[in-house]
């Protein structure tokens, strides 16, 4: 445990020294107060929250932005130590191979952590004082500020794959791109391609539910337009979930399978990987 | 300096700190190590020789359990060091990579004291192995901003965190100059001194001559040869050159009366050049002493370390 504390503080630390955690907080700040500001406007007469709107715009926008950010931290974490030689030197320390992956995955864990709660919190506190809206719906911002980091968890241990797989850090920064692209952009808009064309609806409901489910960025989505009756009423999209029978054990049964998999597969790759 | 050989340190009795048997490493179908048996005692300070690409670096990566043997076993400190125990033990030893690599962002004292938590090392020790280095006053810098001398000695400062009882010291004075080799090498003789048992690679054999109990010389990841100095010169059963200085003008009648099977290899007005075998050596010089007033002076040369070691590189295995 004190191995894996001496190691997460290592990469917090990295993170703090080169900015990554001083620009995440900017970034997500700002996108919270904006996306806040403006979406307070159509809220008008109808008996919505301004928070269940914020909680809509943020998870439609963390969706893109935070699976960046994260593989931004974690493409080259392992990569980048075996190009420069500095693996060699840490795996004569008594550290095993698990605790440098864990470690690695606590610290960078803990910055994104960091800039969710500063960035998207400190904006909320910010606006529920200046608007003075009161604090209802806070339930689903919390929700959407935890799932928030847990998607940027799975991406994180997405990236882990991706730098103990390649030989080089450009092939690396290249496959975090191809991933994000594949995960965020492609896959759902290959599904919505298939659902258009399926004009004999051979895609049915179950089918269509498994296949948002498989895809964490979906599970995420789903996970905070849907638990939420405000939200979920204000999205568009009451019932949905339950219609389709995604209850939110299942969405984040997903989301932790797609955090496991990916860190025990990098575990065994570098398991077997020869310095 | 003590004398190595005798060096009551070192303890033959108990088991070996590091045991290879029939080592043998392959990268596809490159053979890098070669069918290697050594064993180190504890104690001693062990010099793996040889030129680039020898396998050096590669039997000092089995041996920390950075990459596993294709056949044959390891055992340092009583373990196999790939299997999940030896982990544990690496706390009790010491790793100098060759051109060692660092985390650039970091200062020097950063670096130092984050591998020191890994040991369990104290952060005060840390300011005096800095101290040690001489690296004190440059341990706020950026270790990106490091000359390769600051980094080899950054390397050493790590490699002795925890007065390790066991140092793998890969070409450990690479890009050091002559002044800074000297204390590289003190740092090293007083952690011997303390009894640790160390393994140094270089390519250079006289650089380490004075500094090693025991040599091991490698040429394509086969070791060709291995022992003390002493040893080493028997081996390779290099001739011994004999350099008489005799009276003016009589250096070719001394050369007849040694008779013909002496092998002349520079003959002048007053002095004569003689190389012979290590055997034919002492009835050599009996000869040269009956000579009486016509010899006033001989010098015994032996061969030169490095003249061993190219032997030894141009022999090849054997």
């Amino acid at each position: 445990m004190k191995m894996l504390w001496i190691l997460a503080l290592k990469e917090l630390r990295d993170g703090f020294r080169n900015r990554w955690v001083a620009a995440s907080i900017i970034v997500l700040a700002i996108l919270a107060l904006v996306l806040s500001v403006l979406g307070s406007a159509p809220t008008g007469s109808v008996r919505v929250s301004e928070l269940d709107i914020s909680v809509i715009s943020l998870a439609s926008l963390s969706v893109y932005l935070i699976p960046l950010i994260a593989l931004m931290l974690s493409h080259d974490a392992l990569v980048a130590e075996f190009e420069r030689g500095t693996m060699m030197l840490l795996l004569a320390y008594p550290v095993t191979r698990w605790q440098i992956i864990m470690g690695k995955f606590l610290g960078h864990l803990s910055i994104l952590l960091i800039a969710i709660v500063v960035g998207y919190g400190g904006a909320v506190v910010v606006l529920t004082l200046l608007t003075d809206s009161g604090s209802e719906g806070w339930q689903a911002y919390a929700t959407m500020m935890a799932s928030t980091l847990v998607l940027g968890a799975v991406f994180i241990a997405l990236g882990y794959l991706i730098s103990v797989i390649v030989k080089e850090r450009a092939t690396a920064a290249g496959s975090a791109i191809g991933l994000w692209l594949v995960f965020v952009v492609l896959y759902d808009l290959l599904l919505f391609g298939a659902l258009t064309m399926d004009e004999e609806q051979k895609i049915s409901q179950q089918l269509f539910s498994m296949l948002m489910l498989v895809s964490p960025t979906d599970s995420y989505r789903i996970l905070n337009l849907s638990l939420f009756e405000g939200v979920s009423e204000a999205a568009g999209i009451a019932g949905v979930a339950a219609e389709t029978g995604m209850s939110g054990m299942l969405l984040a049964g997903s989301l932790a399978l797609w955090i496991i998999l990916p860190l025990v597969a990098t575990l065994l790759v570098f398991q077997n990987r020869e310095l | 300096m003590t004398n190595p050989i005798t060096n009551p340190l070192i303890n033959l009795t108990t088991k070996p700190v590091v045991s290879l048997d029939a080592v043998s490493k392959s990268y596809g179908s490159e053979t890098v190590v070669s069918d290697v048996s050594l064993d180190i005692q504890a104690g001693e300070c062990v010099v793996l020789v040889g030129h680039n690409g020898a396998g050096k670096t590669t039997l000092m990566k089995l041996m920390l359990g950075l990459t596993r043997p294709s056949s044959g076993s390891v055992e340092v400190l009583g373990v196999n060091p790939t299997s999940s125990s030896a982990v544990a033990q690496h706390k009790n030893q010491g790793y100098l990579p060759e051109s060692v690599a660092f985390y650039e962002a970091m200062s020097g004292r950063e670096v130092l004291i984050f591998f020191a938590r890994l040991k369990g090392v104290s952060d005060t020790d840390c300011e005096q192995l800095l101290d040690i280095v001489g690296l004190a006053d440059a341990a706020k810098k950026r270790v990106g901003s490091y000359s390769k001398g600051m980094r080899q000695r950054l390397g050493l400062a790590q490699a002795m965190l925890g007065n390790p009882r066991l140092l793998f010291l890969d070409e450990p004075t690479t890009g050091l100059d002559p002044g800074l080799r000297q204390q590289f090498y003190e740092l090293i003789e007083g952690l011997q001194n303390a009894g640790a048992t160390s393994l140094i690679s270089s390519h250079a054999l006289s650089e380490v001559e004075a500094r090693a109990n025991r040599f091991i010389i490698m040429k394509s990841g086969v070791v060709i040869a291995s022992g003390t100095l002493d040893e080493l010169y028997l081996q390779a059963a290099l001739p011994v050159q004999l350099n008489i200085v005799v009276a003016s003008g009589h250096a070719s009648s001394v050369a007849d009366r040694l008779g013909s099977e002496i092998n002349i290899c520079g003959i002048s007005d007053t002095t004569l050049s003689l190389s012979c075998f290590n055997g034919d050596k002492m009835p050599l010089i009996r000869r040269i002493g009956d000579l009486g007033d016509l010899v006033s002076d001989l010098q015994i040369k032996p061969p030169r370390l490095d003249e061993v070691y190219s032997h030894f590189m141009n022999r090849g295995v054997s």
